[in-house]
């Protein structure tokens, strides 16, 4: 099987991911990556902020960060873009980001069955050994569903996922 | 909803006030460049911002009936992504499952034009400093 896709690399495709929409408007960077993860970067923005008065990121934003970060180190594992749909995230936050500092998310993907994904992966503010959060997440690969562009019901896609389905 | 501010984050994203139902705030976002995935649909972490800011809302708006002043701190969220957010306004409203003295604990559904479809859920604990 061949794919008409050049092979995955993630700082190319960052280039044209982050022009626009949800991450591009978030100003998403590529940061770096390995066989099978990915890290980017969410730079420090004022209007980003959870609370007013206080200068640490909202906890949004590293949702969307560690979201774009799991789905980027999926396809980089797989070596191809193939679409996907988030199933289930989880983030679980350690400490708040430190004042006007970014954040990195890298996200790695440990397993991929027929239909699922998962992965695993922290978020932190430089070093890495102090995260910010960890997340855990499973994807759905969609494209063998016929209604092209469609993610599909969550009855199909529940029952389907399991633990793997090799 | 005067006293319940959004947060910095929320207006940013243009998350708004829709209406209150029974003391409960419910917040949308319209369709726009800031929440867009890939094409025509929106992007998990936009919904999941979505989801999370109804969370706190639901929470801070209890706070203030009850008369509490806390600065509120996110333990975790686990979002479950149930279909796709498609080219329309999307809606959220929490739901406070049990609150504590430092612990909230928060379910939250979105939803687009049929209610009883959500697109997405998520569970919160929330820190209560």
């Amino acid at each position: 099987m061949t794919s008409p896709l050049p092979p995955f690399d993630p700082s190319e495709a960052s280039k044209f991911f982050f022009k626009h929409g949800h991450t591009g408007w978030l100003g998403l960077k590529y940061s770096a990556h390995a066989d099978n993860w990915v890290e980017l970067e969410l730079p420090w923005r004022e209007d980003l902020l959870g609370e007013a008065d206080r200068a640490v990121l909202a906890s949004g934003p590293i949702i969307s960060l560690m979201d774009m970060a799991s789905g980027m180190s999926i396809w980089q594992t797989k070596g191809t873009f193939t679409p996907i749909a988030t199933l289930d995230l989880r983030v679980d936050y350690q400490r708040p980001a430190r004042e006007c500092s970014a954040v990195w998310g890298r996200v790695e993907c440990y397993r991929i069955t027929r239909s699922a994904a998962f992965v695993r992966g922290i978020a932190h503010d430089g070093d890495r050994a102090d995260p910010v959060a960890h997340v855990a997440g499973v994807f759905m690969t969609i494209d063998k569903d016929p209604r092209q562009g469609k993610v599909p019901d969550a009855s199909a896609s529940g029952s389907e996922a399991g633990t793997g389905d090799e | 909803m005067s006293k319940l501010e959004l947060p910095p984050y929320a207006r940013a994203l243009g998350i708004c006030a829709h209406q209150m139902e029974d003391g409960v705030p419910v917040l949308t976002v319209e369709f726009g460049p800031s929440v867009e995935g890939r094409p025509g649909h929106y992007h998990g972490g936009a919904t999941a911002g979505l989801l999370e800011n109804a969370g706190y809302a639901a929470l801070r708006a209890r706070l203030i009936e009850e008369g509490r002043i806390a600065q509120l701190k996110p333990v975790n969220i686990t979002v479950q992504y149930l279909s796709a957010g498609k080219v329309q306004p999307s809606f959220a409203k929490g739901r406070i499952t049990r609150l504590g003295r430092r612990n909230a604990n928060i379910t939250v559904e979105a939803w687009q034009d049929n209610r009883d479809r959500p697109i997405a859920t998520a569970i919160m604990n929330i820190l209560m400093a």
